[in-house]
């Protein structure tokens, strides 16, 4: 895996998707502040939705005991899986038991995070994404790019030759209407025939046994409703301990992640329901690292995490890098701090230096995560960690060497002096431009004004020695 | 000889991870979250503001409102059908007998099949609540309603609220609608046609979902 600033790079030189995300992320964060403006309670409902999830994470186990029983009580069967593997290996059972060889899926991040489309194909069955960005990501084998507009990097054209290519259409303009109307047609297909739906989950609600999907184009509806088998895969932080929590959670998540007073479709199901839905409902409960997470006393806070993105479009790296610098499936200041957490610092090491620390992702979390405060704390784990490498990096090296040179007054006019000397063949024109080897990537970004000949100390001692 | 137990020593993918849970939380599990629910719970607007508010708020969305006085309601109903061109739509169980535009066939939705219910133009039903502030109404499956794919499949639904339904707040529907969810029915909020705005950002009004919508307020 490449480190964030080598994935950064490619990105950055793609003026096209720069100007794609730069219209993006401007269009949504000001319809956010609008409808976020007309509640004048907005601060109330953050310091409630933060709490609430708290309340969740430090009683996560009862919690999850409480939505499993009463899942179980309304016809709904339960499945734990520990990691990716076991999560896939559940799923596919499911298909293979019941003889399909298509699924519908909505579009769902945790699915994403443990790459069950691929498990799904390896055994024999098609997962039709139906979320209408999902859908082009799809065709073109591509990855997602932003948590709520996956395919947000590409431009209509490009959706409209794609369409032609993969779907049966004869003619195609490039107009969104009938793009969306070419997915339409497509996708219904599907639907009405569908056998199994999979879709990921909002929110759990621990006391009834509600399971959650706010969307906006009804494909949620439809693959949680037509199917007569529903598989939901739900990361075990999802939950929330009441249904009355609800009241918190629908003002917070649409208004910070769409920008709309409410997204066209929140639907919920408890279990299964005689002549009204699927037949057989089965919740998959996911870890993948969320208990590693959890152990964080400070990083735990990314649990409270509710997928709104409000944070990715308010910040600056990731409004011009997009989501691909990231390498994971939750990109932005959340993925930043979630991504080297669930994967327990074996990936993801760059990414809590992806960011300026500017704060605005603090600002809007409708959660209240300190995205900046989580991404300090990785830094030094990330650090700590490296530390207890044997063969020592460039970085460390030279931290040594500078703790050694203010270590005393002795050490530090040495270093000086040979600075001084040693400088010599890197100065040009009073700057110091490039530096050799691995200090080169000190000066990839800036330029060092150099040791002066005489520095303040040898001043001093100048002036004390005048009579 | 009596038969070999065999034991399995494998700890189920449950007890790991509720353990690895009570592990991570060390001492501060359960440790009790006061939660500060210092937002608004009810609206204090009259009733016909609120009244008011839901139907700017539902217009927002693209969907058609329309006001229907006592005894005109089915009047009100057969021109919405006459302007959608809808002339079969599926109705649920449980219609009120007032409801019954003249000059729409109405079929009865007694477990029609995905097909069946695309072949319609459109579902008529009523709701359980509604709020103003979100311009949302809100289907449990209750009677009048239907079950839920009777108001997905079909390309336009036709929904009648009545006023003492209207909510002003968020809170105050999800408090009326606590009984239905401990009940375990399915809920679904809808708020205007589906939509999507994953090409360029640009707004299409109509996906999946009915692309058309209209909401009547009767008294």
């Amino acid at each position: 895996m490449k480190g964030f600033p080598e994935a950064a790079r490619e990105s950055l030189q793609d003026s096209q998707l720069r100007r794609n995300l730069a219209h993006a992320t401007r269009t949504i964060r000001e319809k956010r502040a609008g409808v976020v403006g007309e509640l004048p309670d907005w601060e109330q409902l953050r310091d409630a939705g933060e709490a609430i999830k708290d309340r969740v994470l430090l009683g996560l186990d009862g919690y999850l005991e409480q939505l499993e029983e009463a899942v179980v009580r309304a016809g709904g069967q339960v499945h734990w899986a520990r990691d990716a593997d076991e999560a896939n290996g559940i799923v596919c059972g499911l298909a293979r038991d019941h003889g399909v060889d298509e699924v519908v899926k909505v579009k769902s991040i945790a699915t994403d995070e443990i790459k069950l489309n691929e498990a799904l194909a390896t055994a024999g069955v098609r997962a039709v994404e139906t979320d209408l960005a999902e859908l082009i990501i799809q065709l073109d084998h591509d990855e997602p790019s932003h948590i709520l507009v996956p395919a947000i990097h590409k431009n209509r054209a490009e959706i409209r030759e794609l369409f032609l290519r993969e779907l049966d259409v004869d003619d195609l303009s490039d107009d969104p209407g009938a793009l969306t109307d070419a997915a339409r047609r497509h996708l219904r297909r599907k639907f009405l025939d569908a056998r199994m739906g999979i879709s990921g989950a909002n929110f759990g609600i621990a006391d009834t046994g509600a399971v959650c999907v706010v969307e906006s184009e009804g494909n949620g509806r439809m693959c949680t409703t037509l199917p007569e088998v529903l598989v939901t895969v739900m990361g075990i932080e999802k939950l929330l301990p009441s249904w009355r929590d609800l009241e918190v959670f629908l003002q917070l998540l649409p208004r910070s992640s769409t920008g709309e007073r409410m997204n066209p479709y929140t639907s919920f199901w408890t279990g299964v329901r005689e002549g009204d839905g699927p037949r057989e409902f089965h919740l998959v409960l996911l870890d993948n690292g969320r208990t590693a997470t959890l152990a964080d006393e400070t990083g735990r806070q990314a649990l409270r995490c509710i997928r709104c993105s409000a944070c990715l479009n308010s910040c600056p790296v990731y409004s011009r890098t997009g989501g691909h610098a990231y390498q994971s499936v939750y990109p932005g200041p959340i993925g930043a701090i979630l991504t080297p957490q669930l994967k327990e610092l074996r990936e993801g090491r760059s990414l809590p230096w992806a960011s300026s620390l500017c704060g605005a992702c603090y600002e809007v979390c409708p959660v209240k995560i300190d995205i900046p405060r989580v991404l300090v704390h990785l830094r030094g784990k990330v650090v700590d960690d490296e530390r207890d490498k044997p063969v020592p990096d460039p970085e460390r090296l030279a931290m040594g060497a500078l703790a050694k040179a203010f270590s005393t007054r002795r050490n530090y006019e040495r270093a000086q002096r040979l600075g001084r000397a040693g400088q010599f063949p890197f100065v040009r024109r009073g700057r110091i431009e490039r530096l050799p080897g691995p200090l080169a990537g000190w000066t990839a970004m800036r330029d060092l004004r150099p040791l002066p000949k005489q520095t303040f100390r040898d001043w001093w001692r100048e002036r004390e020695r005048v009579p | 000889m009596p038969p070999v137990a065999i034991r399995v020593s494998l700890v189920s993918a449950r007890e790991e991870v509720l353990a690895r849970v009570r592990s991570a939380l060390g001492d501060s599990r359960g440790r009790e979250v006061e939660v500060p629910r210092g937002y608004r719970s009810r609206d204090e607007s009259s009733r016909a503001q609120v009244v008011e508010r839901f139907a700017e708020r539902v217009a927002d969305y693209q969907a058609t409102v329309r006001r229907a006085g006592s005894g005109q309601l089915a009047a009100v109903l057969a021109e919405a059908c006459r302007e959608r061109g809808a002339s079969r739509l599926g109705v649920p169980p449980g219609l009120p007998p007032d409801w019954r535009p003249e000059g729409v066939e109405l079929v009865a939705d007694e477990q029609l099949s995905p097909h069946g219910l695309d072949e319609l133009d459109g579902a008529l039903t009523g709701c359980a609540v509604a709020i103003a502030e979100t311009g949302t109404v809100v289907l449990d499956g209750g009677a009048g309603q239907g079950r839920r794919a009777l108001s997905l499949v079909p390309d336009y639904h036709l929904c009648v609220v009545s006023e003492e339904q209207i909510v002003g707040l968020v809170p105050e529907a999800v408090g009326r609608l606590g009984e239905a969810a401990r009940e375990g029915r399915p809920l679904t909020f809808v708020s205007g046609p589906s939509a999507t705005s994953d090409i360029e950002l640009s707004r299409v009004e109509g996906v999946h979902g009915p692309r058309k919508l209209d909401v009547v307020i009767v008294p």
